[in-house]
């Protein structure tokens, strides 16, 4: 493990999960810290699972959904974008700095932009150091894999 | 219904840091209904407690969160006496109302209040909820067709508009609809403006904020040996 950032990516499958499967393809280089988690849609991300992500001690969320107007589920990515800036509020009101949070929109075909979001992000994030909220490795990593398993239920609508 | 918005997360920290297990109790009923306190907002105000707690050193307090169905009763308060033996402090995410049947219910408890209860009202649109009702205790919507110049004209006048209706609007703001003109042009439509013609006396207060809390008695509603508190 290096001292890059850690970040998780909530993407949406239609397109920034479709462009981070490119960005591999073309073998591009982007910072290794970062964890992809996919979503039918960005609209199906709740404001509590990006708290729970910093709550367990990530250094910051990249959420990725389809460009304006282009949502496989009509308005999925405008419904995330105000529920990112909410779950902002709550970041900033908590004590952590807000920039650690960010929305972005790309097409299916943007394997490069991906790989820029996310050096973006890791840049942006780096001067701001750890985040304080880690108590360690292994119980972020515990803390993302309860994560992962919340949202995949909440994707399957609760079913085992 | 009943509508609240939440408190700031550092108020609500700073009211909670100093116990060491705090249960944090949402409401089923309005302040779900207006996104102020439900399971949803419970859940994010507990996720953003606990960072806001660890960041000032004090890690060691112990959040934890459940929904009841409803605050202001007590019958619905029985789910969480089992539980709250383990806490030595309850923030509530209901009314005022909410806030206060825990407080009598488990006296040996702290109780916060984690948000603000604003006004009776209704969901205006998406988003947006007004206020309707000052719940004065004599109501005249009967008078006005239907609309409450009590709770709706800034300066709850009984007897027409005053000289800041302008095109509609109160001149307290240019959001805010005149209550005077929605009474005058409902009066219009149901062919009764000369109803507004005779001259309304002056609210008696006394059931509203007057002698201390008020109370609805229903005599043959008690229960014998149980009639209402002294």
């Amino acid at each position: 493990m290096n001292n890059q950032p850690i970040i998780l990516a909530f993407c949406c499958h239609y397109c920034a999960y479709a462009a981070a499967d490119m960005a591999g393809s073309m073998r591009l280089q982007y910072p290794a810290n970062v964890r992809v988690l996919r979503f039918p849609c960005t609209g199906k991300i709740e404001e509590n699972y990006l708290l729970a992500a910093f709550e367990q001690g990530v250094d910051g969320v990249i959420v990725a959904g389809c460009l304006e107007g282009g949502c496989h589920f009509l308005e999925g990515n405008l419904r995330a974008r105000k529920r990112v800036g909410r779950a902002k509020q709550f970041l900033s009101e908590a004590g952590v700095e807000q920039e650690r949070l960010e929305m972005f929109n790309l097409s299916s075909a943007e394997g490069p932009r991906f790989a820029e979001i996310v050096r973006e992000m890791s840049d942006r994030i780096a001067p701001l150091g750890p985040s304080p909220l880690r108590k360690n490795q292994s119980a972020m990593n515990a803390g993302i894999a309860a994560l992962e398993k919340q949202t995949e239920l909440a994707i399957q609508g609760g079913r085992k | 219904m009943i509508v609240a918005d939440r408190k700031k997360i550092p108020e609500i920290r700073d009211m909670v840091k100093g116990h060491d297990r705090v249960l944090l109790v949402g409401c089923g009923t309005c302040v779900t209904v207006c996104l102020a306190g439900g399971e949803r907002e419970t859940g994010l105000i507990g996720s953003a407690l606990r960072m806001s707690l660890k960041l000032i050193g004090r890690e060691a307090v112990t959040v934890h969160e459940c929904t009841i169905e409803r605050q202001c009763e007590d019958a619905f308060i029985d789910v969480l006496a089992q539980r709250v033996g383990e806490y030595d402090a309850i923030c509530s995410l209901g009314c005022g109302a909410g806030v206060q049947a825990l407080a009598e219910r488990f006296p040996g408890k702290a109780v916060y209040p984690g948000l603000n209860t604003q006004f009776i009202g209704i969901l205006e649109s998406q988003g947006v909820w007004t206020e309707k009702c000052a719940a004065c205790g004599n109501c005249k919507l009967g008078q006005y067709f239907g609309i409450c110049p009590i709770t709706r004209c800034a300066k709850r006048q009984l007897n027409g508009p005053c000289g800041g209706s302008r095109g509609g609007k109160c001149e307290v703001s240019d959001s805010t609809d005149c209550a005077w003109q929605l009474i005058y042009e409902r009066a219009k439509s149901l062919d009764k403006v000369q109803v507004l013609d005779s001259l309304m006396p002056a609210q008696d207060w006394s059931t509203s904020n007057d002698g201390g809390a008020r109370k609805v008695v229903r005599e043959d509603q008690c229960i014998a040996g149980m009639g209402p508190k002294a």
